[in-house]
């Protein structure tokens, strides 16, 4: 009874490197990354270097927005990837006509990203069904779509490559407003109204109850399931989209080469963001900054003439150097 | 050296953050002894456990343990070193069998291979130390928490220990087990063993230990022999301030007036859910404070989660204002107006990452929401008013739950539902594991929310605050409300006889 809060209050906190590192690395070592580019790589302070990266890592930071929210209720979602292979199987088949023509091309191409990117989304719907109502661990739950998603992509394509030059739907790959690639918009756009979302809304303040005590907020009477359906919904929607942008770009759409590997991607850029990954505790801003992080340090590598292989090892060294400092700032929090 | 004296920690220093958590503490135990080790939450007593065993480091001061300094960086080298710590939540491993959980970390080897049969054998022999047969090929998860309590003791004493620190062991054990683990901690006694014994328990420590120290604000306050200090003296050293207490009175509760009590509000009629919960009767009144006593496992938290939505009646019926009521889930029950503190903070009340403000808000944020948007500013100043009012001891509003003492995250979580501005609060084991200052406090909160027309139904393991606290007690007993007492019926004697021997609802009338 006799500490009083004021002074706790007068206490100076004693400076905490670990608090402090788990807190703004990531930020440093994009930071860093970056002063050691000018310094060391050619042409590195340009417009056209920057567009570059920028679109490289839209889709992954696109996608793991969707990861950072199932990843603070505490649940994963493995089946972006292959979300992301339906979505950029149906739009193609949509706006070319294959499945029923459309006169108006602004028509079909508004008709095939909406109608996909909500397919994927409903696909997302079915992921959290499985997980609230089945009580399925999220990884098996998520592993079904992973392996059957891509499966369904293939049979919707009959595994052919689809080739299509559509300027009308690949605006959102290769066009550009105010000399701003458009799809790095649209990621600015997912990240600041997730951001916004997860610190402001009661939703977003419900997810994080969720994933730092479920049975708590059970009983303080959150409808915990159906905000885990909307999480994984909005997973899907988010693969969505990005499934859309990758194809844009390429103009072409493959079942089997859409967003492979890209759950991994986007659980590496939330992890070094500093999201925990048992939930509870999460930013969309960290994701972002992860994100580019790991896209920086693989340009770095293959600007200064290292090899892709070498710099998947890198990557993989920069997560656990991340995840490592995480632990270390936690445990001395 | 004195050869008597096991364990000497003098002059410990330890700060979290800048802020001290113990500042020369010091603390002596002598072989074969049973030490008790008490103080208020927050008072240190865990923080300089967790010192000895080596999960924190100190800032400065001296350990010998055994006539040598001692050194370990962790619980594992402490427990190889001979000293073994039983937490309160039961660190077990669920899936696997008895035998695994106790040998776990030091397997028997032959040959290079596991001797399962000369660990089954002593686990089986260790076990029975503590008068438990049991099949040690079973998984742990298939038998009772008090058992797996027990488990975890001959897992610690098998580790041939020659000092076991057991932290609150008695929370999760019925009377009977309590007896049993109190002869077992007699046998470590007569084994040489030394025994720290953490509680908040009073009668315990009179009754099987030697000597207590006294922790108030990080210190060492005072060292006595059990039986050289009176009850009151230790409670006020805990506080550090004088008790006024009125004699014979053990709780904050003071006398209630009767014309606060108002209407029935809710009543329950032979609610049944499986074996646990076979024939429950009850109302609340308004403005009245309705007790449910019974031994462990008698069916009054399951009847609460009953009321409150989290488990679905199997039969009966409730009526809640003047319509019947079926909640289906917790969030059905919350718009009803109750409000229901759980008994395992940590594990269904705080959620632990988050803010004091978050935490308090977490049932009331949808309705203070402008279309789905926090509503800060009025979240700040509904916070702020609580902390006042409920005297939580915090940094402010933003700091972490997990950080605050257990008394005060009950107090974040009454916060919660006061907040909500409840018809009905349920109080499942409102004052455990929360120091005494504290406890007062909330006690006395309860009392002055019910004077404010508040029907709470306050379920209690300690007889004093179910007979001080409430204006009726219903008895429970196996799953059977077997009595019901008004205040002036309601004494030790009664409750008591009514828990071991009530049994048919007639008797019970009788009773009134």
């Amino acid at each position: 009874m006799t500490d009083t809060p004021q002074m706790a209050r007068t206490t100076a906190r004693r400076f905490d490197p670990f608090d402090f590192l788990a807190r703004y690395g990531t930020l440093i070592a994009l930071l860093l990354l970056i002063l050691f580019n000018l310094a060391f790589t050619r042409n590195f302070a340009t417009i056209q270097t920057l567009n570059v990266n920028l679109t490289q890592v839209c889709t992954i930071v696109i996608v793991a927005v969707g990861m950072t929210l199932v990843i603070a209720t505490g649940g994963i979602d493995l089946s972006v990837g292959s979300l992301m292979a339906i979505s950029g199987a149906l739009a193609p088949m949509i706006f070319l006509g294959k499945i029923m023509p459309i006169g108006n091309i602004y028509l079909a191409v508004a008709a095939a990203m909406l109608v996909s990117i909500a397919v994927a989304g409903l696909f997302g719907l079915f992921n959290g069904w499985l997980i609230s109502a089945f009580r399925i661990q999220p990884i098996v739950a998520t592993l079904v779509l992973f392996i059957a998603g891509r499966g369904i992509a293939q049979v919707m394509t009959n595994g052919n490559l689809q080739t299509f030059r559509v300027p009308q739907f690949q605006f959102i790959g290769l066009g550009r407003v105010l000399g701003i690639p458009v799809q790095v918009i649209l990621m600015l756009l997912i990240v600041l109204a997730a951001a916004w979302m997860l610190k402001r809304t009661v939703f977003g303040r419900q997810i994080i109850a969720i994933g730092g005590n479920e049975r708590a907020a059970e009983l303080s009477g959150i409808a915990v399931a159906r905000v885990k359906l909307l999480v994984y919904a909005i997973s899907g929607l988010c693969a969505g989209l990005a499934g859309l942008v990758v194809i844009a770009i390429n103009s072409s759409s493959d079942a089997n080469l859409v967003g492979l590997g890209m759950e991994l991607d986007a659980i590496a850029a939330v992890a070094v963001g500093g999201t925990l990954l048992s939930g509870g505790k999460a930013t969309i801003i960290g994701t972002l900054i992860g994100a580019m992080t790991i896209q920086l340090v693989r340009y770095t590598l293959l600007a200064n003439g290292v090899p892709d292989a070498a710099a998947l090892v890198v990557k993989a060294g920069i997560i656990i150097l991340a995840v490592w400092i995480q632990q270390q700032g936690r445990a001395h929090a | 050296m004195d050869t008597d004296i096991l364990l000497s920690m003098t002059g410990i220093d330890k700060r979290f953050a800048g802020i001290p958590a113990l500042s020369a503490a010091s603390f002596t135990v002598a072989r074969g002894e049973v030490h008790a080790l008490i103080g208020q939450n927050g008072a240190g007593k865990s923080t300089l456990i967790k010192v000895l065993t080596g999960y924190h480091r100190r800032d400065a001061g001296e350990v010998t343990f055994d006539g040598k300094p001692f050194e370990v960086a962790s619980p594992q080298q402490a427990q190889a070193n001979g000293i073994s710590t039983i937490y309160q939540e039961i660190n077990l491993v669920p899936y696997r069998s008895l035998t695994e959980n106790i040998c776990l970390g030091r397997e028997k080897r032959r040959f290079g291979l596991l001797d399962w049969a000369s660990m089954h054998r002593e686990a089986e022999n260790l076990l029975q130390r503590f008068n438990i047969r049991a099949d040690v090929r079973r998984p742990l998860m298939e038998f009772n928490t008090a058992t797996q309590q027990m488990v975890a003791i001959a897992r610690a004493i098998g580790f041939s220990a020659k000092l076991v620190i057991m932290d609150e062991p008695t929370s999760s054990l019925d009377e009977r087990e309590v007896g049993v683990l109190f002869n077992v901690i007699r046998q470590l006694k007569q084994d040489g063993v030394s025994v720290v014994f953490v509680s908040h328990k009073l009668d315990e420590l009179y009754a099987v230990c030697d000597r207590v120290t006294i922790m108030r604000d990080g210190r060492t306050i005072r060292t006595a022999r059990m039986d050289a200090i009176e009850k009151i003296e230790l409670v006020s050293s805990m506080l550090g301030r004088s008790i006024e207490k009125t004699e014979g009175h053990a709780t904050a509760f003071t006398a209630r007036d009767e014309k606060n009590i108002g209407k029935v509000l809710l009543s329950a009629d032979n609610l049944a859910v499986g074996q646990i919960v076979q024939d429950v009767s009850f109302t609340i009144r308004s403005g009245e404070i309705a007790g449910f006593a019974g031994l462990l496992g008698a069916g009054r938290t399951e009847t609460a989660r009953l009321v409150f939505g989290i488990d679905r009646l199997k039969a009966g019926a409730m009526t809640y204002g003047d319509k019947t009521f079926e909640p289906r889930r917790p969030s059905d029950a919350i718009a009803a107006g109750m409000g229901f503190c759980t008994e395992d903070r940590k594990s269904e009340g705080i959620v632990p990452d988050m803010s004091v403000a978050e935490n308090m808000m977490l049932a009331l944020m949808p309705k203070l929401a402008k279309s789905g948007v926090i509503d800060e500013k009025a979240q700040q100043e509904i916070v702020k008013r609580f902390i006042k009012q409920l005297g939580i001891k915090c940094s402010g509003p933003d700091q972490k739950v997990r950080e605050l003492s257990g008394g005060n995250q009950q107090k974040v979580l009454l916060g919660r539902w006061l907040a909500m501005n409840p018809r009905l609060l349920i109080l499942d084991e409102p004052t455990r594991g929360i120091d005494v200052g504290a406890k007062g406090e909330i006690q006395s909160l309860i009392k002055s929310l019910a004077d404010q027309g508040l029907a709470v139904l306050m379920i209690s393991s300690e007889l004093e605050e179910v007979i001080e606290g409430a204006d009726r007690v219903f008895v429970l007993r196996d799953g059977i409300s077997v009595a019901e007492f008004g205040r002036a019926a309601a004494t030790e004697d009664a409750l008591m006889g009514a828990m071991a021997h009530g049994n048919a609802p007639a008797v019970a009338e009788a009773l009134v």
